[in-house]
């Protein structure tokens, strides 16, 4: 920065703080050791009287880097929000004075412990720099759509509807994908009483009459290379011919293929024409063309329909799906309507273990289906004995507890769907991790969805051509409170690739989809972060002098942000980057910063705490805490005035795994007796916001103990902890137990 | 409040759950603003009363603490507490929504110390708990309530408790000539996110929620399970703080039913399976939970954490529509009759709890809709062009879980960004 940076202090004296602690004590401190321009105190900072003393010195060039002393960064930020310059909070209210009992005795080291916070954000404002945007790229509201069924075409409608233009990249060569195959849809609108029109035709005319959706039929996507607000998409036509467009964000609605019935030998599919899925039995009806459908196999009439329900899935049998696809049993209700519309007199018998018609409408369906005489039997199907004549279905009738038998003159399998993922670009690390894990069978429902599988997007990312998947094989998010995001930036998943759905909610999915899409590429236009840290405008760079070239950033970044170039030096690619600090948690060599966030921020703050000598008897315990729940966390324990030892200094991080092990080290050398790290939970049901950085934190830490015995310490002085943001009692927990420990085990003794 | 700019290029979001955050935060991080309504005195909804999500068992505050911070950096965004939309007139691109804000006699200048609190006296039930509890006449209504800042309960303005408040804040926080605002705002889209509300279990006579304490319906639970819920997170039963080990979970209670709700609630199995697993975390092998179920409805990838239930041995599974509860005196058991019909027996089965999982119905009355919308039977809004550029988002659209109410409001948010992108594009 060539600005000469101007550090003031503005200590709040509000809510307790100065009747509890020496104000005057922390401005000498702030100014003598924090080396502040200057230090103010107020009592009631976040009034406007108080905010207005600070906008003013700032308007008059008087503060590039400002400590607000008062209250938690998380608490009265409308107040405390001032542009350009950069701020650091130290926590005197929730992480001081409501977690020490108000008593002489605890006076002075409460005391300490708020000298403390004033020098550390002293020393992180200190090596903060007010972040600015890139500019490294512009706004490109083009979006590319992979996949030209309902999902797709729904998704690039939604977004020129917007003014978002779109490229939908169909492999066949016509619109519509699997919804283009059905007869009819299940109904979508009040009194979801029949089947409905599918609309796939009005939705590729109305494609067709907007200008702004282009149409690539018989097309692929060859390679994705970029950003979210600079992506180079290749399309590739069967011909061979290719062509380059760029677009600011990617909706991959690649569908679903049905489940292979062939591997239901047992259900006679294959043995006899009359054995169908349900998507078969559309394209008999479609076929049939208003006529009444005939029996397959003789082209006589059909007087008894059975469907069977689950067929292939929700089941642990090999070759079998083990989860439920949601639509099917919507999906029998309405083919045996089919019958049922155009003949009362047919029979149709849906043979189900749990009838799955959730929802205001789902419900109404089924009972128009009862209405209608279908009838609902619940049992497991066996075995269908295929016979000259009509064929047996064996079921056991799990109401009436028995084996018995049906005829059918046509039996439809509700067969599930197959997600079109793509390749998982983690499935080796997986299928490893799965190994290890003895006993642990890998899911074989699984195993089909990942055989014989092509690229769908050709993304030239160092961390493999395709968006990762979840279970299963679908690409769906693992968070419930935000199920688009992807770990990949910019580019979204929807429709039956992401999660089995039907057409109603492919279309919410597709819309919601594209909604995010613009999201990612209005931000990405104004170097913003996307999820979780809307808005964030720091972006990881690194000093090139520096770097050793080890990978390790470009590994580990759990977004596959980062890419390498030709001198394999590690290539940011801003826009794809979440700002969660993995790689810089994982240089070993710490040449990667964030303007406002740096291992100098943190660091900085580690060293610069006043540490008493080994015989004073105050240890020192350093917590690194994951901003988003441990540290609120302990903001609530604060609330709720539950206490913990006053030999704590708490640091927040953006993520776990953005904690460099130099800091621990760094910390063990400067004479803190015990280390806590407070993050996520990890493992298949991860909390962590960026998914991997708890995990990679706890497996770094895991390699620190060698590094302990190098320094003669014991391991129990460095602690790494899942905390969750509801552990409000839990973490002052750990705290206070981390101090009992060095209680026992003695203070560490490397106090200079 | 009177200082929200509001535009017909502004979105207005009716519903500050999670439907309504998440449209509202779509919108205005896209560059749009947004005027977000909320009914209760802080944001977040129906989930802040949630202890833990399906399937993953984590923490809905976790989401909603990246939620307040989104919405804590986020200048387009304006959030109106204690407010209700009483009408909304006018067409697409051009609404004018007149709305009622109730006093909270708590201004700005709080800064969620909690001295009102010390110092006022009176007591009141508390509804962040379903009045399983009280809190004070001066509350924060939870840990992490957004905004930050206390109410005053209507019922101590008059009192002494009131001059104690205003006594006690030392920032002049405390209004008491707070009154009832009524302001008009316009906006160029709507999205409606009213969400829904428990149905009420004391109507199910036959479960007999009204007569016998220990049956419980399952929004109660889930409070009960909170360290600083009504029971401090013990999972105990209402009548005599007995440890409840024995758990029945009712299914449909409500749903599915005509008597009762037609439609089928769609979270209630999974809720009940997931809280199948909070009695397991309580009391491991002592615990024992019996689901009566008509279906399961474990829907795509919830299958697994079905599987997941039914492998647990002390976990029972019955197929029956339960006929009544009845409740044994000496015991104060409820004690759950009907017929297995999975092979026609009949049980009077004793439980220590019986949890009713009630389903959802929508916050806002059909009868009684403020806004002239397409509303069915069930009272969910339909899809309909008739509605003009009012969106439903959530739950108020049919009943949803958090991950399809969310899917569902983003969407809704793209349908609001048409419009005023439209209407952007015919004034620019």
């Amino acid at each position: 920065m060539a600005d000469e940076m101007k550090m003031g202090t503005y200590i709040c004296t509000g809510c307790g703080i100065g009747d509890r602690l020496d104000a005057s004590q922390m401005e000498m401190i702030a100014t003598r050791e924090g080396k502040a321009t200057y230090a103010k105190t107020h009592d009631f900072l976040c009034s406007q009287a108080g905010v207005d003393m600070i906008q003013a010195d700032i308007d008059a060039g008087e503060v590039s880097n400002a400590v607000i002393a008062a209250c938690s960064r998380r608490a009265k930020n409308e107040a405390f929000n001032f542009q350009d310059i950069a701020v650091s909070r130290a926590n005197l209210r929730e992480g001081v004075i409501w977690v020490r009992p108000d008593t002489d005795e605890a006076r002075e080291t409460t005391q300490e412990m708020a000298d403390d916070y004033i020098r550390m954000a002293c020393f992180e404002a200190k090596h903060m720099h007010a972040p600015k945007p890139s500019d490294e790229q512009s706004l490109n509201k083009h979006l590319l759509v992979v996949g030209g069924g309902i999902t797709g075409m729904t998704a690039a409608l939604e977004a020129a509807k917007a003014g978002y233009p779109a490229t939908i990249v169909e492999k066949t060569g016509q619109l519509g994908g699997m919804a283009g195959r059905l007869a009819k849809k299940i109904p979508t609108r009040s009194p979801y009483a029949n089947p409905a029109e599918t609309e796939v035709a009005d939705l590729i005319a109305e494609i067709e009459a907007n200008s702004n959706v282009t149409v690539c039929l018989n097309s692929t996507v060859a390679k994705t290379e970029g950003a979210p607000g600079r992506f180079d998409v290749e399309i590739a036509t069967e011909s061979g011919s290719t062509s380059t467009i760029q677009v600011g964000a990617v909706i991959q609605a690649s569908g679903f293929k049905p489940y292979d019935a062939n591997q239901l030998p047992e259900f006679a599919y294959g043995k006899t024409p009359d054995v169908v899925t349900q998507a078969e039995l559309e394209d008999l009806v479609k076929a049939a063309n208003g006529d009444a459908v005939k029996r397959p196999s003789d082209g006589k009439e059909i007087s008894e329909v059975v469907f069977v329900q689950c067929a292939g899935q929700r089941s642990d049998k090999e070759g079998h799906l083990s989860y439920c696809s949601g639509f099917c049993c919507n999906a029998s209700i309405k083919q045996a309507m089919y019958f049922k519309d155009a003949n009362a007199g047919i029979d149709t018998t849906v043979i189900f273990t749990d009838l799955r018609t959730p929802g205001s409408g789902g419900e109404d369906f089924y009972r128009s289906g009862q209405q209608k005489g279908v009838v609902f039997t619940k049992g497991v199907v066996s075995e269908v004995e295929p016979g000259s004549d009509g064929h047996t279905v064996k079921f056991k009738d799990l109401i009436l507890d028995e084996d018995t038998a049906i005829q059918a003159d046509l039996v439809v399998l509700a067969t599930g769907m197959l997600p079109n993922s793509g390749v998982d670009p983690y499935a080796a690390e997986k299928a490893a991790a799965a190994e290890e894990e003895e006993g642990e069978e890998a899911d074989k429902g699984d195993v089909v969805a990942t055989v014989d599988v092509e690229s769908i997007l050709n993304l030239d990312y160092r961390q493999g051509s395709d968006v990762p998947q979840l279970v299963h094989g679908f690409t769906d998010s693992h968070f419930i409170c935000f199920p688009y995001e992807t770990r990949r930036t910019g580019i979204y998943t929807a429709g039956p690739v992401r999660r089995p759905m039907d057409i109603a909610q492919a279309r919410e999915d597709a819309t919601g989809a594209a909604m995010k899409a613009i999201h990612a590429v209005e931000n990405a236009g104004k170097g913003r972060a996307a999820h979780p840290r809307s808005g964030d405008l720091s972006y990881p760079t690194f000093r090139k002098e520096g770097c050793t070239q080890c990978k390790r950033c470009t590994v580990e970044c759990p977004f596959g942000a980062i890419n390498e170039d030709e001198e394999r030096y590690p290539t940011f690619n801003e826009s794809r980057c979440r700002r969660c600090g993995t790689c810089m948690g994982a240089c070993p060599v710490r040449v990667i910063s964030f303007e406002n966030y740096s291992v100098d921020t943190v660091g900085a703050q580690i060293k610069n705490v006043d540490m008493p000598d080994e015989f004073d008897e105050k240890p020192r315990i350093l917590v690194l805490a994951c901003e988003n729940d441990a540290y609120p966390a302990l903001d609530m324990a604060g609330q709720n005035h539950i206490e913990y030892s006053a030999f704590v200094r708490v640091i927040p991080v953006r993520c776990l795994g953005s904690v460099n092990t130099i800091w621990v080290t760094d910390a063990l050398n400067s004479g803190y007796d015990g280390v806590i790290l407070m993050g996520c939970q990890k493992g298949d049901d991860y909390q962590c916001h960026f998914v991997k950085g708890s995990e990679l934190a706890h497996t770094r830490m895991s390699k620190i103990d060698d590094t302990l015995q190098q320094l003669n310490l014991e391991t129990e002085r460095v602690m790494t902890y899942e905390v969750a943001i509801t552990d409000v009692q839990r973490a002052p927990k750990l705290i206070n137990e981390m101090a009992e420990t060095i209680e026992k085990i003695g203070m560490s003794p490397f106090k200079f | 409040m009177t200082d929200i700019v509001a535009t017909n290029q502004t979105i207005l979001v009716v519903g500050g759950g999670i439907s309504g955050i998440t449209a509202a935060l779509e919108a205005a991080e896209t560059g749009k603003d947004v005027v977000l309504v909320e009914k209760r005195p802080f944001i977040g909804g129906r989930i802040t009363q949630l202890y833990k999500y399906f399937p993953k068992l984590c923490f809905p505050t976790c989401g909603l603490e990246i939620n307040q911070r989104r919405m804590k950096a986020n200048a387009n965004l304006s959030i109106v507490t204690m407010a209700e939309v009483t009408d909304i007139a006018g067409s697409t691109g051009d609404y004018t929504a007149i709305i009622k804000i109730s006093p909270r006699y708590v201004n700005e200048n709080c800064t969620g110390c909690g001295a009102c609190a010390d110092a006022v006296e009176a007591e009141f039930d508390n509804e962040f708990n379903y009045d399983m509890d009280k809190r004070k006449g001066a509350y924060l209504p939870y840990n992490m309530a957004h905004p930050q800042r206390y109410v005053l309960d209507p019922r101590v303005i008059g009192t002494a408790d009131a001059d104690k408040a205003k006594e006690a804040c030392k920032y002049g926080a405390i209004d008491l000539d707070m009154q009832e605002e009524t302001i008009e705002l316009k906006a160029g889209a709507v999205v409606w996110a009213t969400g829904w509300r428990p149905y009420d279990a004391g109507k199910i006579q036959p479960y007999g929620y009204d007569r016998i304490d220990n049956v419980i319906t399952s929004v109660e639970l889930e409070r009960m399970m909170d360290p600083f819920g009504p029971t401090g997170g013990k999972l105990v039963r209402p009548s005599d703080g007995k440890e409840a080990k024995n758990v029945a979970f009712i299914q449909c209670a409500g749903s599915r039913d005509r008597n009762h709700l037609r439609h089928c609630s769609r979270i209630c199995c999974m809720a009940s399976l997931k809280q199948s697993t909070y009695i397991r975390e309580k009391y491991s092998d002592d615990g024992q939970v019996t689901i009566y179920y008509i279906d399961i409805r474990a829907i795509d990838r919830f299958e697994d954490f079905y599987k997941k239930v039914q492998d647990d041995p002390k976990v029972k599974f019955v197929k029956s529509k339960v006929a009544k509860i009845e409740e044994d005196k000496a015991s104060g058991n409820p004690v759950c009759h009907g017929v297995d019909t999975e092979g026609y027996n009949r049980y009077a089965e004793a439980h220590d709890l019986v949890v009713l999982a009630v389903g959802m119905e929508p916050s806002v009355d059909k009868d009684n809709f403020p806004v002239d919308i397409v509303i069915n039977q069930d009272g969910f809004i339909e899809p309909d062009d008739a509605n003009g550029g009012i969106f439903a988002a959530g739950s108020a659209s049919d009943a949803l879980d958090v991950n399809r109410a969310v899917q569902h409001a983003t969407a809704s948010a793209l349908r609001a960004i048409q419009i005023v992108n439209r209407v952007a594009g015919t004034e620019g």
